[in-house]
């Protein structure tokens, strides 16, 4: 791909990037969110039409209309949202689209035997064909997903953060069948946040800033600092910034509370952090803690308000939660920004139960000032905006809230490194009772908060919390200081392996 | 139209004339194409204001249905049951007025019972967690059968009240000559759109449309807020009674048979979307008129009752596809 632009109104999402992925060679693709990686690999599978530019495949100028052209072609992209129909079987889903038929008939034996080609190519047979894709576990979906591209002759194979919903053990396994069909000749790009992840899997780094390209090279030659400079454009400050913080009143205390096997205390100016596998139940225990699953057993006292409450109650009660889902759950997509970030406290925005427009979108717009959340403006609807800017929409709104305990669900999941730092130290300056944002401290802002947040994301967690708890198996461990973790100890626990 | 009822709130200075385009200017400039079509094809008497009273005496029964509609549209739900919550008010009404009520009294008893159907509606909906659209589709046949059951299965004639002036023109009176029934209905849209974009439970049916787990999480009592609004939706329809037996006097259980489908299609050519989310007071009128327009303009030209269905047909599919065109348009 030779000097590709698009522009999106007066955005230029892609400004004249040189793009080029060898046969047999894995190259990663890191930028930042915004940063145009998205619409260049949008124009490589023929979603997007670029303004300018050349495309070679093989040699050959290659100008996808339609994403069916880039598949016949050879290009396939596994999305970060797996693009499966989960009711169909595995078979049907490999050949969606291009069905093996006659005469308008399904011929199910060859799409069996092309299925279970494709998934013994990968190295995976376990696999039945015509088991239905639903009850596959997140990691077997995506190999579908990669079957699919196999099965229809892929040679450029586009992996978009493919280990968003992925385990630690299913990470390794990916890795390992990306370097499988490294060896088989086929050209991979791979899109990742994360930089452990670029330096594990790939050949060669191309990073992409606003729109352009930003450098790169041998990834056995770039440091991680190196590559994240290239993505910010400046030195990156430290990314975990901790204030002196001083725990106070106890605000969340839960005794045995079932689902969850959870006994922990919760002080305010507090972080502590849940590690654990994906499906350990972490999830589950924030939402029963906050009124969206029932309590089964066991005691949960919140500030001075004791046993379960619903949503709304934990809200008054001072409690806000953010969703690990920013798209089915945390945030009302369609709506704009100011809707969704004062949806929980439509109080104080005009007399009685009146919601004033304009009252809204200045309480809103305070919020985007300070925590720095770049939109078109309040009225913009939350789902034109990027991951990153999304995600602190969905934070500001606890802020506008003004909790006292956040219960914050993977609140850096699928968000870029700039947004990540700048979250990081809003939470900081949450827990430590800072002034949050440029402005100084006013009225309230010096009171610090509790902070319950779970994280798949290791570095993260011990970076930031003053105490860390371990999740496996639907049971929560003791919450010991973070200095007496390391990333080793948590995954170990995690896995169950210390416990056995 | 500044947008002060668009609904939605979505009106910013910066861009007001991109917010116009995207919302309820399609369906006025629809209302205004249908006219000038019936005006060049009918000649000027289309728009005497006798001829524009009677399609608004025409449409104020769907206008007042599609109101509660709207609101219910907007927070993704749907309610097939108005037309029998209709026939159920004007049934309910001839009976209190034969046993000498006041009719103020049998009024409000049409009332009650509708927005009774409605509150079923919604306690069916939030407790049994069914569809709306299965059970409303049951309660449009079990109301059905009820209203039939009260009339014993014909029609019953009341004695004419004042009830019966809600949709006649009022010459002397107050009220520029102008029904009281439209007066009452325009009032009560500028009150819709008001809640609709200015009061908590506006925007929590608007939060509950767009994404009901979002509604949830940020402490919407959605369970609530549904109950609310399919009472109010069964208020709505039993007001739209009153006014469909102000017209013959008549408590009439056959009545108003696929009404519903007339007022969804109001909703839905003004810009509401049954996925929920969207939708405006001034919409939804507007859809109405057009829907009035093409029917009144039809029949003084002469036209037969198959060319205005087909019509009106295409006029749902257009408006919809158009608006799909627009937003991607504008986006």
């Amino acid at each position: 791909m030779r000097g590709v632009r698009k522009s999106f109104g007066a955005t230029r999402a892609v400004n004249g990037v040189d793009f080029a992925v060898a046969g047999g060679e894995v190259c990663a693709l890191v930028g930042q969110n915004g940063a145009g990686k998205s619409t260049l690999m949008g124009i490589l599978s023929g979603a997007i039409r670029p303004d300018a530019g050349t495309m070679l495949l093989d040699g050959h100028p290659y100008q996808p209309r339609e994403p069916i052209d880039a598949r016949r072609a050879g290009v396939a992209m596994i999305h970060q949202e797996l693009s499966l129909a989960p009711h169909l079987t595995v078979m049907e889903n490999i050949a969606l689209g291009v069905e093996p038929s006659r005469m308008g008939f399904v011929e199910w034996r060859r799409m069996r035997e092309a299925a279970t080609d494709a998934l013994t190519q990968l190295g995976h047979p376990e696999i039945r064909p015509d088991g239905i894709v639903s009850d596959l576990s997140p990691a077997g979906q995506q190999l579908v997903e990669v079957a699919r591209a196999l099965a229809a002759g892929a040679r450029v194979v586009v992996f978009d953060e493919p280990t968003s919903s992925l385990t630690h053990a299913d990470v390794e396994r990916l890795f390992a069948l990306i370097r499988r069909l490294k060896a088989q000749g086929l050209a991979i790009v791979y899109i990742s946040h994360f930089i452990e992840e670029v330096k594990a899997v790939s050949d060669r780094v191309v990073v992409l800033r606003d729109g352009a390209n930003a450098g790169g090279g041998r990834t056995a030659e770039l440091s991680p600092e190196m590559i994240v400079e290239r993505m910010v454009g400046r030195q990156v400050e430290d990314l975990y910034p901790r204030t002196p913080r001083e725990p106070g009143e106890t605000l969340l205390d839960l005794s045995e509370l079932e689902p969850g096997a959870a006994t922990l205390t919760l002080r305010r100016g507090e972080i502590v952090g849940i590690a654990g596998l994906l499906g350990a139940g972490r999830t589950r225990l924030l939402r029963t803690i906050f009124g969206l699953e029932p309590v089964r057993s066991g005691r949960i006292r919140l500030g001075v308000y004791s046993g379960p409450a619903s949503p709304a109650a934990r809200w008054s009660q001072g409690a806000g939660m953010l969703s690990e889902n920013r798209a089915a759950e945390g945030l009302a997509i369609g709506l704009s920004i100011a809707d969704n970030l004062t949806l929980s406290r439509l109080t104080d925005l005009g007399p009685g139960f009146v919601v004033l427009p304009s009252r809204q979108a200045a309480a809103a717009s305070r919020w985007m000032e300070r925590i720095g959340i770049r939109s078109a403006g309040p009225r913009q609807p939350v789902g034109e905006l990027s991951g990153g800017n999304q995600q602190k929409v969905a934070l500001a709104r606890l802020l506008h809230h003004d909790v006292d305990l956040l219960v914050l669900d993977e609140p850096t999941r699928g968000i870029d490194v700039g947004s990540k730092a700048q979250i990081y130290a809003l939470l900081d300056s949450l827990a430590s009772g800072r002034a949050v944002g440029a402005r100084s401290a006013r009225g309230r802002d010096g009171r610090p908060r509790a902070i319950l947040m779970v994280s798949s994301y290791l570095p993260e967690l011990l970076g930031l919390c003053d105490r860390i708890a371990v999740m496996c198996r639907g049971r929560l461990g003791p919450a010991r200081p973070t200095s007496e973790w390391t990333e080793h100890s948590l995954l170990m626990e995690a896995s169950g392996a210390q416990t056995a | 139209m500044d947008g002060t009822l668009t609904a939605d709130g979505s009106i910013g200075r910066a861009n007001r004339l991109k917010a116009v385009w995207r919302g309820d200017s399609g369906v006025l400039l629809g209302l205004l194409l249908v006219a000038i079509f019936f005006g060049v094809l009918i000649g000027p008497q289309f728009f005497r204001p006798a001829n524009l009273e009677l399609m608004a005496i025409q449409t104020v029964i769907v206008c007042v249905a599609a109101l509660g509609m709207t609101m219910v549209i907007v927070s993704a739900g749907i309610d097939l049951s108005v037309g029998s919550v209709v026939a159920l008010a004007t049934v309910v009404a001839a009976v209190l007025l034969r046993r000498d009520y006041d009719p103020a009294l049998a009024a409000l008893g049409a009332l009650g019972a509708a927005a009774l159907c409605g509150f079923t509606n919604g306690l069916l909906i939030t407790r049994l967690k069914v569809v709306p659209f299965i059970v409303t589709l049951g309660t449009m046949l079990l109301v059905r059968g009820a209203a039939k059951g009260v009339a014993e299965e014909r029609r019953i004639e009341a004695p004419l009240t004042w009830l019966n002036d809600l949709l006649r023109t009022a010459r002397g009176g107050g009220g520029f000559g102008v029904p009281a029934g439209i007066w009452i209905t325009l009032v009560l849209a500028l009150i819709v759109g008001a809640v609709l974009g200015y009061t908590r439970f506006g925007r929590h049916l608007f939060a509950i449309g767009s994404n009901e787990r979002t509604a949830r999480l940020c402490g919407v009592r959605v369970e609530r807020r549904k109950l609310q609004v399919y009472t109010l939706a069964g208020l709505f329809a039993g007001l739209a009674g009153i006014f469909q037996f102000s017209r013959l006097s008549v408590g009439d259980p056959t009545v108003a048979v696929g009404l519903e489908l007339d007022v969804i299609a109001a909703v839905i050519i003004g810009g509401g979307s049954l996925l929920g989310g969207k939708g405006t007071v001034v919409g939804t009128m507007g859809g109405a008129a057009i829907m009035a327009v093409i029917q009144i303009g039809c029949s003084q030209h002469g036209l037969p009752n198959w060319v205005q269905q087909i019509v009106t047909g295409i006029i749902i599919v257009m408006a919809v596809a158009l608006d799909r065109w627009r937003q991607k348009a504008g986006s």
